[in-house]
């Protein structure tokens, strides 16, 4: 009962905030409802007992990503961007794959519903103490199973910020 | 019963614990808070040979509580263009964060204020760092030049410094081995050291960006009076302005916490494991009661008949709390020990940790905004990286290698202060060449924040 009134707080938030987001003009108020959805999602990752994914949201998407947008947007001119049109004229097709997007959904939901352990399903909350630690099951699965992904990834990201770097450096 | 209530019923007694210290947090912190405010303001004081704050009670002890009342019925002014949702949402946020970092501390083995989450440091500074938005936002909705000029500066002050406040963080995990905020200090008190000792860098690095980070001098860039009147508070005023300012002083308390749980063996009275020390166990009851026999001292001095009376009631809640410190040296009563010896040592450090912050702010001088930036990302960002490293090596060296502990640690911090020498000469050598060539209407990147 209570695991259901959390979910549905954290889910109607995560979906009202994120309609708000998207229907703002201004620019300031859509990021803040942005955070609103990111921290509503954290929590929902908090009740699913992922602590380590809902502190990694609150750090890199509330705490880093969302703070270099505000900045970015403090930058910018907002009452010139106000003046132009925002919304693109492309209703009708974007509608049209939205429905499709939806009607999809829906139908894989459908079709699994007799399939266990698919579809749409409310389990029962598993108890706390029967999981293992979630961060150490992360740390595990990231340098033991995958070691080598990681590996790339890092330098893929690596290699992204030492080209941003050279590209913002003023030349001389 | 119907089941509905049977599951509230259930719910309030699993969580009472935590349902009460909400509450706690939420009634007790503002207090501490102002009257950190006038302990800064004697300190200062005092540091300048002057008394402070005298007329409200004995001392200035009510002082606080005036200057609460007198914050809560001032007019509260929204500025004609300001955006009236934002204005509103930023202190809110600014609080809200730090009230809500303050819940996963834990201020003893057995007395903590929520669970103990599995990410509890992270928790802990991941929550704290939303307080940014407030400044930010609330700089924005200003809609005031000054405002947004200290919004800028403390947002690029704090994401530079966050980074290096995370490395030293991370130098000191490494050693702990666990985000739970008990089992931290657990690893301390099995290894009978505070990890300041053993990574002595990294807490310096900590305190440095813990400063930045709480906007004080002397890095309170975002607030510089003499050049942006007060920053993103410049429109603020009344209720709001409280808010802003108890968010600012509760992390404050949120970044000692974190500094005494990681490094300075949080809960653990000095030399915990040493038997011939346990005389230190008086200490507690024993310096409150001090404090106590001041008071009653000091209470003959007073003018007037109403600050005799309150100073022995100070004097008598000194004493009180003496006694109640004193109670676990009763044998029966040692079970009490941890909880509330803990306590004492956690608060004890904690206040250190801001005298020091305070002793600070009024001893330096202000730095420079590229000052700021060059310190941030030329010197505390790659020591703190090269920290890491050095940290880890010594580990290495300990665990595999068969090392004495403390010649590993000395050999690594060696290294680290060598890196540390050189980066130093480095950017000195960068300054001079960039003071001689550039001539001196060029503004560097960092420069544009400057105001």
């Amino acid at each position: 009962m209570l695991d259901k009134v959390i979910f549905f707080f954290f889910a109607g938030v995560a979906i009202l905030s994120a309609g708000l987001m998207v229907t703002r003009r201004n620019a300031i108020h859509s990021a803040v409802f942005l955070i609103t959805t990111l921290m509503a999602t954290a929590g929902i990752f908090l009740q699913l007992r992922a602590e380590f994914i809902f502190i990694a949201q609150i750090i890199l998407y509330v705490g880093g990503i969302m703070v270099l947008f505000i900045f970015v947007i403090m930058l910018v001119r907002l009452d010139v961007a106000l003046h132009q049109i925002q919304f693109s004229r492309q209703k009708w097709v974007a509608l049209l794959v939205t429905v499709a997007l939806a009607l999809e959904v829906g139908v894989m939901l459908w079709s699994s519903r007799k399939v266990p352990g698919q579809g749409f399903l409310l389990p029962n909350a598993v108890p706390a103490a029967g999981l293992p630690a979630n961060t150490e099951a992360l740390a595990d699965s990231l340098f033991k199973a995958y070691l080598l992904p990681f590996e790339i990834v890092s330098v893929l990201l690596l290699v992204a910020m030492v080209g941003a770097v050279v590209m913002a450096k003023k030349r001389t | 019963m119907h089941p509905n209530l049977q599951a509230l019923l259930v719910f309030v007694q699993n969580w009472w614990v935590e349902l009460v210290s909400g509450v706690v947090i939420v009634a007790v912190v503002p207090l501490i808070t102002g009257y950190l405010v006038l302990m800064e303001r004697k300190l200062m004081a005092d540091m300048q040979a002057r008394l402070g704050p005298m007329r409200v009670g004995p001392h200035g002890l009510l002082q606080p509580i005036a200057d609460a009342v007198k914050l809560l019925i001032k007019e509260d002014i929204i500025p004609d263009n300001a955006d009236r949702f934002v204005f509103w949402l930023a202190p809110v946020v600014s609080m809200t964060a730090a009230l809500t970092a303050m819940g996963a501390i834990a201020f003893g083995p057995s007395f903590l204020v929520a669970r103990d989450i599995n990410v509890g440091l992270l928790f802990v500074i991941g929550v704290s760092s939303l307080g940014l938005f407030g400044i930010v936002l609330g700089g924005w909705a200003s809609n005031s030049h000054y405002s947004i000029m200290g919004a800028l500066r403390s947002t690029a002050q704090l994401v530079s410094y966050e980074t290096a406040a995370g490395l030293a963080l991370v130098s000191g995990l490494l050693l702990a081995g666990t985000l739970k905020i008990r089992a931290i200090v657990q690893m301390q008190e099995s290894l009978g050291v505070w990890f300041v000792f053993l990574a002595p860098v990294a807490f310096f690095i900590y305190v440095v960006a813990s400063i930045a980070e709480t906007n004080r001098a002397p890095f309170d860039l975002p607030e510089a009076e003499s050049e942006l009147v007060a920053g993103y508070m410049t429109e603020y005023s009344g209720f709001r302005w409280a808010c802003y300012f108890l968010g600012e002083y509760a992390n404050m308390i949120v970044v000692g916490a974190v500094a005494t749980t990681l490094f300075l063996g949080g809960w653990l009275r000095p030399f915990p494991n040493v038997h011939w020390m346990n005389w230190l166990d008086v200490l507690p009851a024993l310096s409150i009661a001090a404090v106590g026999a001041y008071c009653v001292y000091r209470a003959g001095k007073q003018p007037a008949r109403v600050q005799v009376w309150f100073m022995w009631g100070v004097a008598l809640a000194c004493l009180a709390t003496a006694l109640i410190l004193a109670a676990p040296l009763y044998g029966p009563l040692s079970f009490l020990q941890p909880g509330l010896h803990g306590a004492f040592w956690f608060l004890l450090k904690i206040s250190a940790y801001i005298y020091l912050f305070m002793w600070l702010r009024f001893t330096l001088p202000r730095y420079r905004f590229d000052q700021l930036m060059h310190l941030g990302w030329y010197i505390l960002i790659p020591l703190a990286i090269v920290n890491v490293l050095a940290v880890g090596v010594a580990m290495i060296l300990e665990t595999e290698y068969g090392w004495n502990r403390w010649l590993a640690l000395v050999v690594t911090t060696a290294f680290t202060l060598a890196a540390a020498l050189f980066l130093l000469r480095l950017n000195d050598k960068r300054s001079a060449t960039a003071s001689s060539a550039a001539p001196p209407e060029e503004p560097t990147t960092e420069d544009s924040y400057a105001g």
